[in-house]
């Protein structure tokens, strides 16, 4: 082979390597044009993306062909400095020191008046933090409930004793609730064969579910989601959340998963026309535990 | 053209010397380098595509009634901030792909993120000199997970309203102060207001300190110089690799254009948070099988698998999210902000380090590290048990009880087979570090006789081909 021939094949490598960077810039072209064209034609979502993926895709290849077809691919090789500075910028700076403490001795009394003009700027600027919510107080311990409202549907309409079927059950919220009493009023309302339920467990609450009438906040004891699954054969209460299970034929206690508390109990029963009632609000806090609650 | 721009800028700012040795920089090669330039330039698109949905979406829970283009919901009661999201994905054109494209370049914004930490840590790059930028590195994963967070709660649909009661729980949940942290962020008792707290968070404070963070990540690179594998002339002392000006730079831009091709593929051809099928947040409503995006599912998972423990004392309560929910999170951080100084401390390393670790030269740390990686992996598994369930059909209950065994067995049996395999694979020989150099070569003398040439391959210092062969 003579040096001629390697020259010509070179010049011919680098002509297909340019003709095909050149190419990939030619398809962004298209494929952009392409891109104004569809938007002004009223858009589609997958043809916008497919073609905007086509633009990036081709020009990124085309610079990376570029880098690896014609440019050279020598090793280079710098040298990495220590990172630490010399004896004479140390010796600098431990000089620039001493010369300030000279000149700022040390002033117990000013140093401990700054701490504390420091502490209390820091201090004070923190009560508007406090701005940004109410104080917690008691309303985590409160509900909608109120004694004589009665349970209603998601669409206001009362509920009858009658209206649920046996093994039956439906979200209720207390009577006039407004969006947002939605979040920690939601209650569950089954019914069940009486004889199901495991009532008298000695709380006083043989009363709270008349004719197999049975309520429960629908807030999970655990971290808040609605238990929304009721299994009849069961009558297991399932959080689809992290999947606590509540026996809801023994006091909604805790049965699987991580919740650790029953679900509350609402109290309720039939007033004179047959609707079903809140004997009162729940008895403890609804939802999550948090240090407050014992 | 460049060079008068240059020499303008140099005669007011004083920038060639620096110009100079910038393009001059010299970066190592290596593909796994390129994980964290993949992070960076999600982030771009994530910018880019994040200031185009700011024009569009309304952080606001007025109630509205829907009357845009998606049939199925027309009429029906939702806040603002959901009607704002259906209008940029059905009724502004380029809309829908824009915000595919950026809930995909978030996802893959932590995907990298993680996988860049992991190769960090596996070959020993956060040893000194290099402990400040894995503490940084450690904070934009955090940011990167926080903005994950709030930007898919923004829409104020079923599937991240479900996420936000849960985050309000696990707030109440912390000892002591717990009810006031979650008041204070949600501005009362849960729902609160926070739709529009969160979206000051998500495009401002967040990315603001994301930007802070990354470019005194990238300074510190750029001070301390890249590490690089052992290699042949690569030392302690220098850096061997390509100039940052024309070659580096050509490779990164053909990276960040192919990151962006691909996030506008995926933003265009496959569906990612569909919220129109979620239906506006209820908060006494729920699906079976919600799942949050991937980086949340670890703590997620952490609530699913926790026993059903707490703690009551004196009339007060330290609740059961607070252990898997605030103390697993905050004692694996703790453990990886301070791994560089308890690893120099266990090893009594404390000499500086540019050459990068083979993961099997370090079989305690690699061990180490496939350990905990096994333990994120279950808790990860275990945020969808429920799905893992149903696709093996088994109980949910089994399936939780059998990530719970994993999750102490798995991480030991992780521990000991990586050890004896980075031992087996350490002691196996010498380490081929030097790949290029030929050794064992036959010479013929002139009375006729043949000697091999052998070379220690460590000791060759420059040599750019082998020496014979392809010789014309």
């Amino acid at each position: 082979m003579n040096g001629d021939q390697v020259n010509d094949d070179r010049r011919r490598d680098e002509r297909s390597a340019e003709r095909r960077v050149g190419a990939m810039f030619g398809v962004t072209a298209l494929a952009a044009l392409g891109l104004a064209y569809i938007y002004i034609e009223g858009g589609q979502p997958q043809l916008e993306g497919l073609l905007l993926a086509v633009v990036l895709g081709a020009l990124g290849t085309g610079f990376v062909l570029w880098g690896k077809l014609l440019l050279p691919h020598d090793e280079i090789t710098e040298d990495r400095p220590p990172l630490a500075s010399d004896e004479a910028a140390q010796q600098g700076v431990s000089r620039a020191l001493d010369r300030a403490e000279d000149l700022l001795p040390r002033r117990s009394f000013l140093t401990r008046m700054l701490a504390a003009a420091a502490g209390a700027l820091g201090l004070a600027a923190l009560f508007p933090i406090r701005s940004l919510g109410p104080s917690p107080g008691r309303v985590l311990f409160r509900t909608a409930w109120a004694p004589g409202k009665r349970l209603v549907q998601e669409d206001g309409t009362p509920v009858r004793v009658t209206d649920l079927a046996v093994n039956g059950f439906i979200t209720v919220f207390p009577e006039g609730f407004t969006e947002r009493d939605k979040a920690d009023s939601q209650t569950i309302l089954i019914h069940e064969p009486p004889e199901r339920l495991q009532l008298s467990d000695g709380q006083g609450r043989a009363d709270w579910a008349p004719e197999g009438h049975v309520a429960y906040s629908k807030v999970c004891t655990h971290a808040g989601c609605p238990v929304g699954l009721y299994q009849t054969q069961t009558g297991h209460l399932l959080c689809p959340c992290h999947q606590s299970t509540f026996d809801a034929l023994n006091g909604a206690k805790p049965i699987f998963g991580p919740a650790t508390r029953k679900l509350p109990q609402l109290p309720i029963y039939v007033d004179e026309q047959g609707f079903l009632v809140a004997q009162s609000d729940f008895t403890e806090a609804v939802g999550p535990a948090f240090w407050e609650r014992p | 053209m460049i060079r008068r721009a240059t020499r303008w800028a140099d005669e007011r700012l004083g920038t060639q010397s620096f110009l100079r040795k910038s393009l001059n920089k010299v970066f190592p090669d290596h593909w796994s380098f390129m994980i964290g330039e993949i992070a960076l330039y999600s982030f771009v698109v994530l910018l880019l595509t994040g200031v185009y949905l700011t024009f569009f979406f309304t952080p606001d829970t007025t109630i509205v009634v829907y009357d845009g283009s998606y049939e199925q919901l027309r009429g029906v009661e939702m806040t603002a901030a959901f009607k704002s999201t259906l209008d940029v994905s059905f009724d502004v054109r380029a809309g829908l792909v824009m915000r595919q494209m950026h809930h995909w370049a978030a996802l893959l914004f932590v995907a990298s993120t993680t996988a860049h930490m992991l190769r960090i840590f596996f070959t020993g790059a956060f040893r000194k000199p290099r402990e400040i930028n894995w503490v940084i590195g450690l904070l934009l994963m955090l940011m990167a997970i926080g903005n994950g967070f709030t930007g898919y709660s923004l829409p104020d649909d079923l599937l991240s309203g479900t996420g936000l009661r849960i985050a309000y729980s696990v707030a109440q949940s912390i000892p002591i102060a717990g009810n006031w942290v979650a008041f204070l962020v949600f501005g009362g008792e849960y729902p609160g207001n926070v739709i529009p707290r969160l979206y000051v968070i998500h495009i401002l404070i967040i990315p603001a300190a994301i930007l802070g963070l990354l470019s005194a990540h990238l300074a510190i690179i750029w001070r301390q110089k890249h590490t690089q594998f052992a290699g042949k002339g690569r030392t302690e002392t220098n850096v061997v690799g390509s100039r940052l000006y024309p070659n580096f730079a050509m490779k990164s831009l053909g990276l960040f254009l192919m990151t962006a091709a691909v996030l506008a593929g995926l933003g265009g051809l496959v569906q990612i948070n569909p919220i129109w099928l979620y239906g506006p947040y209820d908060p006494a409503a729920v699906t079976a099988g919600s799942q949050p995006d991937w980086y949340i599912g670890w703590l997620e998972g952490a609530l699913r698998l926790m026993p059903p423990w707490e703690i009551r004392a004196f009339g007060r309560t330290i609740p059961n999210p607070f252990f898997p929910g605030v103390l697993l999170p905050g004692v694996l951080f703790t453990l990886l902000f301070a791994w560089p100084w308890l690893e120099a401390w266990a090893s009594k390393d404390q000499a500086a380090h540019h050459i990068l670790d083979r993961p099997r030269d370090r079989p305690k740390r690699s061990a180490f590290g496939v350990g905990a990686s096994v333990f994120y992996l279950v808790i990860f598994l275990a945020g969808g048990n429920d799905v893992l369930a149903q696709r093996f059909q088994v109980s949910v209950n089994a399936m939780t009880k059998l990530l719970q065994a994993a999750l102490f067995v798995g991480p030991v049996v992780a521990y000991f087979v990586t050890y004896l395999v980075c031992r087996e694979l350490r002691d196996a020989g010498v380490p081929i570090t030097h790949p290029s150099v030929e050794t064992g070569i036959l010479v013929r003398t002139p009375d006729g006789g043949y000697v091999e040439v052998e070379r220690d391959p460590a000791e060759v210092e420059d040599e750019a081909t082998p020496t014979s062969g392809a010789s014309l």
